[in-house]
């Protein structure tokens, strides 16, 4: 799922100091899994705005709605009735939210109040870790299921570097170093030589390195 | 027991503090408490496991949120006490009424009155 964190209450604050009656708009998608635009956060989010600018003397009205996801003009489309009743939105989804809002709703203003941050999973309940860079060419099958794009600091596709100690990155004790990962699970299941084939550089052009990427599925569009 | 404690402590019973919620704190916040507390068994005698330390965290959640937008902390509390523990119920209750008293009115009930 794409995880995301909410940007800090003070930034928020910031980006609405002047509006008095604002709509907060959470996602059932990924940022309802990683407990960050969800129902209940959406509910949080506007509960803390409000004590926030009471505090002020400076009230602020602020409605709560949820979007089955963001990222698909049918469910963009809901609001179409309410929208234009309030001085901004506030989107609790990805940044992809946001954009497909402004992109449908020019006349009115959109703000994030999340910073996404990768594509992971939950490690355990509360802690989200990456697992993919989203590169648009996927080389995991080489490397025992673990992929180095994402998961090295340095994205090495012939691991592992001077950095790795005692199975962790030198940016981080907290950081496992991936490529310690891959060799070990290579030798376990007896296929060290297989690190022997040298991994030319990657085609970026897939990643970002080709500019904004597009997905066409012919059979789908119509 | 009859045991008297202030008046102005509102009750609001929950099967387990694990069904407290960051919500419940933040609206009484919100509608106007000047603080709000929450009196949980003690810790590693919850009969449903862990329901305190869940109420526990949220607690902490809602303390650093109040910071954060400039609010004092102490508004929101979590006390660990027994269900035999009467004396102490009361003894919490006046402790927190004391600690309120010291801050004063929650700002955001300041504002509204001016």
């Amino acid at each position: 799922m794409i995880v995301a964190d909410r940007k800090s209450l003070n930034e928020i604050l910031d980006m609405i100091k002047d509006l008095k009656n604002i709509l907060i708009i959470g996602c059932k998608g990924c940022v309802t899994v990683c407990n960050v635009g969800g129902s209940k956060e959406v509910g949080i989010l506007a509960s803390i705005l409000k004590i926030a600018r009471k505090k002020e003397g400076h009230p602020l009205e602020v409605d709560e709605k949820i979007l089955e996801r963001q990222c698909d003009p049918e469910y963009i489309e809901q609001i179409k009735d309410q929208v234009e009743d309030y001085e901004a939105v506030i989107s609790m989804a990805c940044g992809v939210g946001p954009q497909f809002l402004s992109e449908r709703y020019p006349g009115c203003r959109f703000f994030p109040a999340l910073n996404t941050t990768f594509f992971g999973g939950a490690v355990q309940h509360g802690i989200w870790e990456e697992r993919c860079a989203g590169c648009g060419t996927c080389v995991i099958h080489y490397f025992e299921g673990m992929c180095p794009i994402a998961r090295c600091s340095k994205s090495l596709l012939n691991g592992p570097c001077g950095g790795s100690a005692g199975g962790k990155c030198e940016i981080s004790k907290d950081v496992d170093c991936i490529w310690d990962m891959i060799v070990r699970k290579k030798m376990e299941q007896g296929r060290l030589d297989d690190l022997l084939e040298f991994m030319p550089a990657k085609d970026w052009t897939t990643s970002r390195d080709g500019g904004p990427r597009k997905s066409v599925r012919e059979e789908l569009v119509q | 027991m009859r045991l008297s404690y202030p008046s102005n402590v509102k009750i609001i019973q929950v099967p387990c503090t694990g069904r407290v919620d960051i919500l419940h704190l933040l609206k009484a916040i919100e509608d106007g408490a000047d603080g709000v507390y929450v009196a949980g068994c003690l810790e590693g005698e919850c009969h449903f496991i862990d329901g305190n330390l869940k109420a526990k965290r949220k607690v902490l959640y809602v303390k650093k949120t109040l910071e954060e937008i400039g609010l004092e902390p102490e508004r929101v509390e979590m006390f660990n006490l027994s269900a035999g523990e009467g004396p102490r119920f009361a003894e919490i209750a006046r402790e927190m009424v004391q600690r309120i008293k010291e801050l004063g009115p929650s700002p955001v009930n300041m504002k509204k009155a001016a």
